[in-house]
């Protein structure tokens, strides 16, 4: 089995849980109780634990980035495989990479889908709208859990480059560099219309009982399709769009039905990401997750200043922005360098050329993929020190066992 | 270059902050940063050019000149540096301008066109100058506005800005040690500091 894996790859992963017991207080006032966290982590921690990298996941991201699981198709590893393995730009032979399912999500964390110790039923609507601070800080238990007192790094792109920002502001001491992708300082009122419109979908489907369909053995699924294909117009860009569909009209369709059918590929396509995603997603996450992203607004606890923010934040910044991307165009990425170099912090900002839109974030674009392996090869020499003595060595054991020693 | 770079790194006092302007592969800061624990950016606009930046450690920020300095705050910065741009921008008034507003200093060098072999290039051949520092044919180069030395004080008199220091070098970038007289005759590259009150 694990012969089948290509040599980049950090092959067969088993994702861990951690339980944790202490409360955590959240930002909305109330109280989680106890709560898991699932994540997964590849390659190995070194001697001074200084090597960890954490990988925060987007909206509708998981802690499966890369790999395989036990019997998944091995046509699709985790989201950002083309980006983490042995000599790949996130360096496993260099790093430590640790993902987690973010709290409130629906792929092992608790979230909506948990059962609620109170009711014993799905916490469903009950579940407590979490923000990015909130994550922030459940991750820090995680990095305690896991022996890590300073993050080499924290990456992420879209809502995981807001994470990354926000733990350099809340936790300055325990990042030493930040890389905020495809990101915003906060949404603007275009964003927050977008994610109203994908809410009140799946708030205004039949099926969605205020959230509690799971009791009635039912799921919104034209809400949430409605939704995810709305928020896939907004990942793609007009130009790339216009390459990859055009007007051309889907197989089997030689002429306009003069109905409404679907008739154009575009249409197709985002039928196709709307159902497959009603499969793999839950609509409460992802209500609470676009709350989530409305919230994020770290200059607003310093006088809606972000370079006050950053006045308290030691991490070095790498910032990057694709040319194409309308959702969180560069214009947005700029506020955050702007305010960076008011706040005299250490950052570096570039700007891709890219017609995949928003999405650009995820594709292995050669120039993208060039500016974080140079960044993160540095970052390597700083931690693991100027010699190649940290080679990456295949192991026999599959990465999940090895790293079991440091999750205890 | 490598003379270039101590001669800047001198006129700059240490730890200082500083900005520069079209900063290629970020030799210039690696230097000053080594030398005189100076804090910075530099400004590029070539995505090859920002590779090796954040390859070698400096910090880049992705940036296109012509728009001007927008993003950056009044005397934010002790020097902005320009080195070798200045013929190659299209608003060079505006962009000496940005740089004094953003800096409370300015350091410039430029290759000199007055050099005596860009004029006899002219005078005798009828033939646009190529010299070592000028390596470009015409219809090739990146150099929009050809300056000499006389022009550009002459500019700096009328935008009032004064010159704090000036240093004439030879095209291997060392100081020019002939005459000191006729220094737009003589130099090939000029370095200015400058200053507005």
């Amino acid at each position: 089995m694990a012969a089948q894996f290509p040599p980049d790859s950090v092959g067969l992963i088993t994702p861990q849980t951690a339980p944790f017991a202490e409360p955590l207080a959240l930002d909305c006032g109330r109280m989680l109780a106890d709560y898991e966290i699932v994540y997964e982590t590849y390659g190995t921690l070194n001697a001074d634990h200084s090597n960890a990298v954490l990988i925060c996941h987007a909206l509708s991201g998981d802690h499966h980035a890369a790999g395989f699981h036990e019997g998944s198709d091995p046509s699709k590893p985790g989201w950002w495989d083309n980006c983490i393995g042995p000599g790949k730009p996130i360096d496993t032979s260099q790093f430590f990479v640790v993902c987690c399912n973010n709290l409130g999500g629906c792929k092992g964390s608790t979230g909506p889908t948990s059962i609620n110790p109170d009711s014993r039923k799905p916490y469903g609507p009950d579940f407590p709208i979490v923000t990015v601070k909130d994550w922030v800080r459940s991750q820090a238990r995680l990095a305690d859990r896991l022996g890590i007192q300073q993050w080499a790094a924290i990456i992420g792109g879209s809502l995981g480059g807001m994470q990354a920002m926000q733990w350099a502001i809340t936790f300055p001491e325990r990042i030493r560099h930040a890389l905020v992708i495809a990101a915003a300082p906060r949404l603007s009122a275009q964003n927050i219309a977008f994610n109203e419109v994908a809410r009140q979908a799946i708030l205004s489907d039949p099926d969605f009982h205020h959230g509690h369909y799971y009791e009635f053995g039912v799921l919104p699924r034209r809400g949430l399709m409605i939704a995810r294909m709305l928020g896939h117009i907004t990942y793609l860009s007009d130009e790339g769009m216009r390459a990859k569909f055009g007007r051309e009209l889907r197989q089997g369709t030689p002429n306009f039905n003069f109905n409404f059918d679907t008739e154009f590929q575009v249409e197709s396509y985002l039928r196709h990401q709307g159902k497959a995603f009603v499969d793999r997603f839950d609509a409460n996450t992802y209500l609470l997750m676009t709350k989530t992203l409305d919230y994020f607004d770290p200059a607003a606890d310093f006088d809606q200043d972000l370079s006050v923010a950053f006045h308290r934040a030691q991490a070095r910044f790498l910032i990057i922005a694709f040319t194409s991307d309308w959702r969180f165009s560069p214009a947005r990425s700029r506020e955050i360098v702007r305010a960076l170099v008011r706040a005299n912090r250490e950052v570096s900002y570039a700007e891709i050329t890219s017609e995949y839109g928003h999405d650009a974030f995820l594709m292995p674009i050669p120039l993208y993929h060039d500016m974080l392996r140079g960044y993160l090869t540095r970052v390597a020499r700083e931690v693991n020190g100027p010699e190649e003595a940290f080679s990456y060595e295949a192991s026999p054991l599959p990465h999940s066992t090895e790293i079991h020693a440091h999750a205890s | 270059m490598r003379p270039e770079l101590e001669l800047i790194s001198d006129w700059i006092r240490p730890s200082a902050r500083v900005l520069d302007l079209g900063c290629g592969d970020g030799a210039l800061l690696a230097y000053l940063h080594e030398q005189r624990q100076v804090e910075g950016y530099g400004l590029e606009i070539d995505t090859g050019n920002i590779v090796k930046c954040i390859q070698t450690g400096v910090n880049v920020i992705h940036a296109d000149l012509e728009a001007g300095l927008e993003d950056f705050s009044d005397s934010s910065f002790d020097y902005v540096i320009m080195t070798q741009t200045l013929q190659a921008v299209r608003h060079t008034e505006r962009l000496l301008d940005e740089m004094l507003r953003v800096g409370r200093q300015g350091i410039v060098t430029f290759p000199n066109f007055g050099f005596w072999r860009c004029r006899m290039q002219i005078a005798l051949q009828g033939l646009m100058p190529v010299a070592k520092t000028l390596p470009y044919q015409w219809y090739n180069t990146p150099n929009i506005h050809l300056f000499t030395i006389r022009d550009f004080e002459k500019l700096c008199r009328r935008k009032r800005i004064d010159v704090l220091q000036r240093m004439v070098l030879d095209h291997a970038h060392r100081p020019w040690r002939g005459p000191r007289l006729w220094p737009n005759l003589f130099g090939e590259i000029a370095l200015y500091r400058l200053g507005r009150a």
